[in-house]
């Protein structure tokens, strides 16, 4: 019911919305919440588990119940909103969650007429031992349709979303009375000042009063001071960094901004939170924190009731009364737990009956509460429902007493120590530049304490403690007798605290309740972690604006435009997209990759190796680095000339393979695996830097400065010559390089293969290289992409470190000890390499694999020497159908296997048969190698 | 995320560095020479403190440098960064 004056709302500006399809009108400064309250509306959705009709707890961020979904049109629909936090606005569609087949009349909370049907630990032990069956069958379905929250929205977020990083000296969080005065006196001695709070209106608890909130005027004026409202401290990273979510809701469509602050000093004046009370039927609507109940009349001048009747543990609610009372409500009764409440005789002067040490044995109503039963408490605390009478009432009011809001003081790895006087965990020692200021460093003063309420509350049937996951006072009780002692065991048994609200209004308590069921203290049981976000944050203001194409930087080759615009088919290499293959109209893409090895095998191809990692090296010690680092013996490589190169890691195992080039005495050019550029160098930087810091080399990363054509095939010189001025391409022998002008571009030429045949590797600058292929391409080239590349290198046994390798395996294992250095005194690995373990000879080598039934094997598929053996003796790395041999081919690793060649294994995979391979020598092509140097 | 001390750079997020392990492992001079065991201490015993840790960081995305830092493996703290053979 609206008041007719007061609240801090415009009465001029009215405005209509919807909710579950009704049209209601609100006016501007409502929350959606305090809306649906001045229509009379109090049931606003179906609990968790049970369906239980659940109507609003609070008035802020802390609300567990009132989760509605806002819809505003296609993208746009957002589930799990609270209400509370939701700022009316014209033509604002909402609607409750979680209820069948309607809010009203849910036939899912027939549920909870069966009681304990889903009690603590159900999951568990339904999951597990014999009812494991009936879970899948029976349980999993029924569950996943009757609990759970709003749903996922489907159309993609037409909104923005903005990321944003500032400093400050200070940053204060929570515009309440203690973060102003603390904004203030920071902004006064100079600082940069950030102040954010999560409600729309900066005044914190001060808003409960009409009028301008003192001291905003003041930070308003200051040019040093960002007033941020609407805005959420949700993370606090170390040394100061704490993430903001601050909604805008601009009318351009910019919806959401992160802010991630690195602050000199953090004042956290987040306030407390006022308890909920344990009893009977506590979540039916209409029962309310006290507190909520007054915010409600004087911020939004609606009252939530006509006739009230308080349970307080804490002086606070009777303030809470009091206002309701002068804003027009009746306040039927006040009971109070204590034996003593020190604000009786003012409540009894104010004409309101004041019933001391009692309790709620229940309350009574439907989808509404329409009294209560009070109770005079036993010794242990709990309501004698024997004597109790009942009010009528259509308003509870719960003041619990209050809980340091300290969530953020814990995520900035501060510990909490209990207070005795102050019946509450206070903040304690922490390592940041952290102060806590108000409510949240002293609480609001002890009322009844909490340790006494749980304990009263152990054995009353439907006394929730976490409105939200629907756990109550006996769940926790059960979990403490079925032997969890520990506070974060209990918490992942019942499920408390772990809820969107994570514990906000309900932690406390539950902890309390745990200490009580096990005969602990409350300190003696401890608290749980709290974690971050503090409360949820959308994905889009995550996400900001790296989504769609800017989810992820893509690389791209200088040809790919050429090959997009034929249709190339691609694939993702790490950040790189490489074409696959080149399919002509009409051709699949295997049969598109059995043309181009083709191609390569009997004329020439050309790839676009540019992912390909390029270091230069320089320095009158480049070739010492080199010497020192690769398994290759680098001094004794010629200016002109290239080896393949291997890098190791110490442990002895290849790290990277490519090709090094001396250009000149001093100067190398050295090529890496395409997703292992940044690892050498950084493998390399490290020894030249740290182990070798006297010797004069340098490393340049040159990678994206060389643009590289591989052409390869027979047919490649011929198809070349043509094109290149400054260099006889006859003298060139394999392995060499030099410089020339190709197509006429200066080209760092290089004759070396990954194909078998004859070939070039051509480089150019980046932005060159597409003239380059188009040369190439006039000259009767064709285009191969990424996999006839990988056909072609494993006819010939070439490795793919990554493939072949995982990082256990050694060059020797390779058969690639030919690489290594004779007589070099160390490299990298070497030592190693010289291990017992690394001579032994049934390490698993590299052979080749010829399917005897003649299918494709499958890759990873492991090896076992018989089709009974149970322990696998190896796996196949690669496998291809051979277009230039007609057959399907694989290598792979296997115990012993070059001593095994002729012999024949079993390849096996789950739920297929074996397949027997042939084991050959890894070369399948031209084994004698007279193409290569042809 | 860290704020880190880069030697030559000065104050920059963690994001631009790179962690390489624990500080002061010297690779033996002469790796012929030490035995299996030791040679195995080298590659992979690492003291992993609770408390005080002397580490080495790479300003990968910055000056390329590797320097050393002392961090507290519970707080995060680095209480101090170093150009190689530098002492705090």
């Amino acid at each position: 019911m609206r008041l007719p004056s007061g609240g801090r709302i415009d009465r001029g500006k009215p405005l209509r919305f919807t909710f579950d399809g009704r049209a209601y009108s609100g006016v501007a400064g409502d929350t959606l919440a305090s809306a649906l309250l001045a229509n009379g509306v109090h049931l606003l959705g179906r609990s968790f588990k049970y369906h239980r009709p659940r109507g609003l707890l609070s008035a802020g961020a802390e609300e567990p119940n009132a989760l509605v979904e806002l819809d505003c049109g296609p993208g746009r629909r957002e589930p799990n909103t609270r209400a509370t936090m939701v700022p009316l606005v014209e033509g604002l569609t909402a609607r409750s969650q979680n209820r069948f087949p309607s809010l009203r009349l849910d036939l899912a909370a027939a549920a909870s007429l069966f009681g304990p049907l889903l009690p603590a630990g159900f999951y568990y032990k339904t999951f597990l031992g014999p009812g494991r069956e009936a879970w899948h069958r029976r349980w999993e379905p029924l569950i996943r349709r009757m609990a759970g929250l709003g749903r996922a929205p489907e159309a993609p977020d037409p909104d923005r979303y903005a990321h944003r990083y500032a400093h400050c000296e200070t940053l204060v969080i929570g515009a309440g009375r203690a973060g102003i005065a603390a904004a203030l006196a920071a902004a006064e001695a100079g600082d940069r000042v950030i102040l954010c709070d999560e409600q729309p209106e900066l005044g914190g608890r001060r808003l409960l009063s009409a009028g301008e909130v003192p001291g905003l005027a003041a930070l308003r004026a200051n040019p040093r001071v960002t007033l941020l409202p609407r805005t959420t401290a949700f993370h606090y990273g170390l040394q100061n960094f704490v993430s903001l979510a601050e909604i805008l809701d601009r009318p351009d469509g910019l919806r959401e901004r992160l802010w991630q602050v690195r602050a000199v000093r953090v004042v956290l004046a987040t306030g407390a939170l006022e308890r909920p009370l344990p009893f009977r039927d506590n979540d039916r609507p209409g029962v309310m924190l006290a507190d909520a109940a007054r915010a409600y009349a004087a911020r939004w001048a609606v009252l939530p009731g006509r006739q009230a009747v308080l349970l307080a543990a804490h002086d606070s609610g009777y303030e809470a009364a009091f206002a309701l009372q002068e804003a027009g409500a009746r306040i039927a009764a006040i009971l109070d737990l204590r034996a003593a409440p020190p604000l009786a005789d003012t409540a009894r002067a104010r004409g309101i009956e004041v019933r001391a040490a009692h309790g709620i044995a229940a309350t009574r109503g439907g989808v509404r509460v329409s009294g209560v039963l009070a109770a005079p408490l036993r010794p242990d605390g709990s309501p004698d429902a024997a004597r109790a009478t009942p009010i009528s009432c259509d308003l509870v009011l719960m003041a619990g007493g209050w809980t340091p809001n300290l969530a953020l003081f814990s995520q900035a790895r501060g510990k909490l120590r209990w207070d005795a006087a102050a019946d509450a965990f206070l903040p304690g020692e922490v390592a940041e530049a952290l102060t806590c200021t108000g409510a949240c460093a002293t609480g609001r003063g002890p009322g009844h304490p909490v340790a006494a309420i749980a304990a009263g509350a152990l054995t009353a049937r439907h006394a929730f403690v976490d409105p939200q996951n629907d756990v109550t006072t006996r769940d926790i009780a059960l979990a403490v007798q079925e032997g969890f002692r520990a506070i974060e065991h209990v918490k992942r048994y019942t499920t408390t605290g772990m809820a969107t609200d994570q514990g906000k209004v309900g932690g406390m308590l539950g902890l309390a309740t745990a200490a009580a069921a096990s005969g602990r203290t409350v300190p003696e049981t401890g608290h749980t972690t709290f974690r971050p976000p503090y409360t949820p944050v959308s994905f889009g203001t995550l996400a900001g604006r790296h989504r769609g194409p800017l989810f992820d930087p893509i690389r791209t080759p200088p040809s790919h435009e050429w090959a997009e615009a034929r249709g190339a088919v691609f694939e993702p290499v790490g950040q790189w997209q490489r074409a696959r293959a080149y399919p002509q109209a009409g051709e699949a893409l295997r049969e598109a990759v059995a043309r181009e090895c083709l191609a390569v095998r009997q004329q020439a191809g050309l790839l676009d190796a540019s992912t390909l990692g390029k270091i230069e090296i320089t320095g009158p010690d480049a070739a010492e680095l080199l010497e020192r680092c690769y398994v290759n013996a680098v001094h004794s490589l010629r200016p002109g000339r290239c080896r393949y190169a291997l890098l190791l890691r110490e442990d002895g195992f290849l790290f990277d393979d490519g090709v090094l080039a001396r250009l000149a005495e001093d100067r190398f050019h050295l090529t890496t695996t395409t997703g292992g550029a940044a690892h050498v160098l950084h493998l390399l930087e490290d020894y030249a830097q740290t182990e070798f810091p006297e010797l004069r080399a340098w490393l340049t990363s040159t990678t994206e400065h060389w643009g590289v054509a591989a052409l390869q095939g027979p047919a490649a010189r011929e198809m070349l010559a043509p094109l290149v001025r400054g260099c006889d391409l006859a003298a060139l022998p394999h392995m060499a390089v030099t410089e020339a002008e190709v197509a006429g571009i200066p080209a760092r030429l290089f004759r070396v293969s990954f194909t078998g045949e004859p070939g070039y590797e051509i480089n150019v600058p980046s932005d060159r290289l597409p003239a380059l292929w188009e040369a190439l391409i006039d000259a009767g080239a064709t285009p191969y992409g990424t996999d006839a590349m990988h056909v072609l290198r494993a006819e010939k046994g070439y490795v793919i470190v990554g493939q072949e390798t995982d990082g256990t395996v050694t060059p020797l294992d390779l058969g690639l000890g030919w690489a290594i250095g004779k007589g070099k005194r160390d490299f990298i690995g070497k030592r190693s390499l010289a291990r017992a373990e690394m001579q032994r000879p049934d390490r698993r080598q590299l052979v080749g694999l010829a399917p005897l039934d003649g299918r494709l094997p499958e890759e990873g598929a492991q090896l076992l020497a018989t089709s009974g053996a149970r322990v696998a003796e190896g796996h196949v790395t690669s496998a291809y159908a051979s277009a230039a041999l007609g057959k399907p081919i694989a290598l792979g690793l296997l115990a012993g296997g070059r001593a095994r060649h002729g012999e024949t294994v079993q390849a096996t995979r789950l739920d297929c048969p074996r397949q027997p391979l042939l084991v050959v020598p890894p070369v399948f092509w031209d084994p004698e190698g007279k193409r290569l140097h042809g | 995320m860290l704020l880190i001390t880069c030697p030559w750079c000065g104050p920059r997020p963690e994001i631009e560095f790179r962690h390489a392990g624990e500080a002061h492992i010297a690779r033996p001079a002469d790796p012929a020479a030490v035995s299996d065991a030791a040679w195995a201490a080298y590659l992979y015993e690492r003291s992993n403190p609770r408390g005080e840790h002397a580490e080495r960081w790479r300003h990968a995305h910055g000056c390329g440098r590797f320097f050393n830092a002392r961090r507290h493996t519970l707080t995060d703290r680095i209480s101090a960064t170093t150009k190689p053979g530098e002492t705090p």
